[in-house]
C-alpha cells in the first residue's frame, strides 16, 4: 500500500489568539493511500484540512506536499504549484451558485488547459458521469440535494485529474445509502486513477470501509492543547487501542460520567 | 425553603427573583429544600434549584423529593459548574479596539493594493476575467437601472426647477433656472445621484453575492483551485461599474433637464430658449468633469461593495451586515470623494 510520500506534516500547531487548537501534529501520507483525519466536533480536523490546502498558515511547524514546503518563506510560490496537483471538496460542495453543475466542473478545465470549449464540456460530462450525475449536468446547485452537491464537488475537484484529492466530510449528514455510494466512489477512483485521498470525517462506518490509515485528533480533558492521540489502521485501532477517547470514538464506550 | 406544586419553566418565573433574594440573605445558614409537596419537576425546575443553591453558596439538603429530582439536580449542578468554569470571552480593552480599527484600515489599504496588483497581472491571467460575467454585471448594474435613473432624474429636475423658479421669478430671473438646474445636474447631482443609486442597487448586491459565496466556502474553493478571487470576482464588477456609471450619469442629466424643461415650458418659455440657455452656459468641460467623477464614484462604490462581501464573517447574519456596510460605505465614499473633487477642481481652476 505504501509508496512515495505525498504529504509530510511535521510538528504543526495552530493557535487563534490565545486559544490553541492543536500542536505537535505530525504524520505522512503515501501514494495511493486513503488517509482519514478523525476527531470529534471541535477537535481541529477542519483546521488541519485548511492548513493542508493552504487556506491557513500554521502557527508553527512544516507542511510538505509533493516534496515542496508550502509553509514558511516562499511557501506561497510552492503552494500555487502544488494547488494545481490537488483537488479539494468542501463540506457543502461549495459549488458556484451562478453556474450549472456542468459549468462548475468545466471551470478548472477552461482556466488551466488549452482544451477548446467543446473539449472541456466533453471531459466535464465524463467526470459528472463518474460520480453518477450525468443526467443532472444542466441543473443549478440550488436545485440539487446535499448528496448530489458533494458528488458534484468531487467531480469538480477531480476535473484536472489531480493525483491528490482532499475531501472535507464527504458523508456527514447523508443517509447511509448515499454515504455508502460515496465510499464506493472513493474506492473506485483510487482503483482507477491511482489517486491519493485525504478524508476528513467523523463517520465511523465510512472510515472503517475505506481508510487505509488514519490519525485521530483530540483536544480537551485528555491532552491539554489537543493533538494526535492515535495513528494507524482504523480497524486495528478499533480492536486494540486502550486510549479512552479512541475507544469512545470507535466503540461508543464512554468513560463513566459522574452522573448520579 | 418549601416548594409545592409543579416546578417547570412555566411556573418558576414568578418565584425566581424572590427565591434568589431569600437564598442570598440566608447565606451562611444551612439550606434545605422541602420538596414533599412538589408533584413534578423538569430540567428547568432543577436548574432553578441549582441557581438557588448557587445564590446561597452551599449545597442544599433535599427533603421528601420525588424520585427523579435528586438525579436531575445533580446534572443541573454539574452543568452550572461546567458553565461557570468555562472561560468567559475577555472584554476588549481600548487598546484592542484601537488595534482592530487599525487592522481594518490596513485591510482596506491592502484591498486597494491587491486590486491594483490584480489589474497589473491581468495580461497573464486574462482567462480568469470572464467576459460573460462582465456582461452580466453590466446588465445588472446598468441596463436594469435605467428606468429608475430616468424616473429619478426627471423628478429631481422637475423639483429643482420648480423650487428655484418661485424665488427667482421675483427678480425676473426665471430663465436662469435653466442654467442653475443644468449646471448643478451635470457637475454635481448627476454623478452623485447615480452613485447613490449604484450603491443602493448594485453595491449591496455585490456585497450580498460575494458574501454568500464566502459563507458557502465558494471563495475558498476558488483559492484552492488556484483562481484569484480578486480577478475572478472583484475586477469584473469594478470594470462593469466603471463602464455603466458615465451612461447612468448622462441619462440622469438628460432626464433631469427634461424635467426642468417641463417646468419652464409651464412658465411659458419656448424650448429653443431653454436649449440655447443650457448650451451657452454648460461647457463640455462641465460634462467631462461630471463624467470623470462618475467613473471614480463607480470604482469606489463597486470596490467597497466587493470588499464588504469578501470581508463577510460566518453565518447568514454576516451577509446582511456586509450588505449594509456596502451601501453606507458606498454613499459616504461618493460624497467624500465629491468634496475632494470640488476642492481639486477649484484649485486647478476647472
Amino acid at each position: 500500500m505504501t509508496g512515495d510520500t505525498i504529504i509530510r506534516v511535521d510538528r504543526v500547531a495552530q493557535r487563534f489568539g490565545t486559544r490553541s487548537v492543536f500542536r505537535n501534529v505530525s504524520f505522512t501520507i503515501h501514494q495511493r493511500e486513503i488517509f482519514a483525519i478523525l476527531g470529534g466536533s471541535g477537535s481541529g480536523k477542519s483546521t488541519l484540512m485548511r492548513q493542508l490546502i493552504g487556506l491557513l498558515t500554521p502557527s508553527a511547524g512544516r507542511i510538505e506536499i509533493f516534496g515542496r514546503t508550502i509553509t514558511g518563506p516562499h511557501g506561497d510560490v510552492a503552494l500555487r504549484e502544488v494547488q494545481r496537483k490537488m483537488g479539494v471538496m468542501f463540506q457543502s460542495g461549495a459549488l458556484f451558485g451562478s453556474m450549472s453543475l456542468l459549468e462548475n466542473v468545466m471551470l478548472p478545465l477552461e482556466m488551466f488547459t488549452d482544451l477548446p470549449p467543446e473539449g472541456c464540456e466533453a471531459v466535464a460530462r465524463v467526470k459528472l458521469g463518474l460520480v453518477g450525475l450525468g443526467d443532472a449536468a444542466s441543473l443549478n446547485p440550488a436545485e440539487i440535494s446535499g448528496g448530489m452537491a458533494r458528488r458534484a464537488g468531487i467531480a469538480r475537484a477531480m476535473a484536472l485529474d489531480p493525483p491528490l484529492l482532499l475531501l472535507d466530510e464527504p458523508s456527514a449528514g447523508l443517509d447511509p445509502i448515499t454515504s455508502a455510494g460515496l465510499d464506493r466512489l472513493i474506492l473506485d477512483l483510487r482503483q482507477d486513477l491511482g489517486a491519493t485521498f485525504v478524508v476528513v470525517t467523523h463517520e465511523l462506518a465510512s472510515i472503517l470501509a475505506i481508510a487505509d490509515r488514519c490519525i485521530m485528533l483530540d483536544r480537551g480533558a485528555y491532552s491539554d492543547a489537543g493533538g494526535v492521540i492515535a495513528e494507524g489502521d482504523p480497524r486495528q485501532l478499533r480492536d486494540t487501542s486502550l486510549h479512552p477517547r479512541v475507544r469512545a470514538f470507535f466503540r461508543r464506550e464512554l468513560p463513566a460520567v459522574a452522573a448520579a | 425553603m418549601v416548594f409545592a406544586g409543579r416546578l417547570d419553566a412555566a411556573s418558576i418565573g414568578p418565584v425566581w427573583r424572590p427565591a434568589m433574594r431569600a437564598a442570598g440573605r440566608a447565606r451562611g445558614h444551612p439550606l434545605s429544600f422541602d420538596l414533599s409537596a412538589v408533584s413534578f419537576s423538569d430540567v428547568a425546575g432543577a436548574g432553578f434549584l441549582a441557581a438557588v443553591e448557587a445564590a446561597h453558596g452551599d449545597a442544599a439538603q433535599l427533603i421528601g423529593a420525588p424520585e427523579h429530582v435528586p438525579a436531575l439536580l445533580v446534572r443541573a449542578r454539574a452543568a452550572a459548574h461546567d458553565g461557570a468554569t468555562g472561560e468567559a470571552a475577555p472584554r476588549p480593552s481600548a487598546r484592542d479596539v484601537l488595534a482592530m480599527a487599525f487592522g481594518l484600515a490596513l485591510a482596506s489599504v491592502a484591498f486597494v493594493g491587491e486590486a491594483a496588483f490584480a489589474i497589473a497581472r491581468l495580461p497573464t491571467r486574462h482567462r480568469m476575467l470572464r467576459w460573460s460575467d462582465l456582461l452580466r454585471y453590466i446588465d445588472q448594474a446598468g441596463v436594469r437601472a435605467l428606468p429608475l435613473v430616468l424616473m429619478l432624474g426627471y423628478l429631481i429636475g422637475l423639483i429643482l426647477a420648480f423650487q428655484s423658479a418661485v424665488p427667482m421669478r421675483r427678480f425676473g430671473a426665471d430663465i436662469f433656472v435653466a442654467n442653475l438646474v443644468a449646471l448643478s445636474l451635470v457637475r454635481e447631482l448627476g454623478p452623485l445621484l447615480a452613485a447613490v443609486i449604484l450603491a443602493g442597487r448594485t453595491g449591496s448586491a455585490f456585497a450580498a453575492e460575494i458574501g454568500t459565496m464566502k459563507v458557502n466556502e465558494e471563495v475558498d474553493a476558488l483559492i484552492t483551485m488556484g483562481l484569484d478571487p480578486m480577478t475572478m470576482l472583484v475586477l469584473p464588477r469594478i470594470i462593469a461599474a466603471m463602464l455603466v456609471m458615465p451612461v447612468l450619469t448622462l441619462t440622469l442629466d438628460l432626464a433631469g433637464m427634461l424635467g426642468m424643461a417641463t417646468v419652464l415650458r409651464g412658465f411659458g418659455f419656448p424650448l429653443v430658449t431653454i436649449a440655447m440657455q443650457v448650451q451657452n452656459w454648460v461647457t463640455t468641460h462641465d460634462v467631462y468633469g461630471g463624467l470623470f467623477k462618475a467613473v471614480c464614484f463607480g470604482i469606489a462604490v463597486a470596490a467597497i461593495g466587493c470588499r464588504a462581501g469578501l470581508g463577510t464573517g460566518l453565518g447568514p447574519r454576516a451577509v446582511g451586515l456586509s450588505t449594509t456596510a456596502a451601501v453606507v460605505g458606498g454613499i459616504v465614499a461618493a460624497i467624500v470623494l465629491d468634496g475632494l473633487f470640488a476642492l481639486i477642481f477649484y484649485r486647478l481652476d476647472l
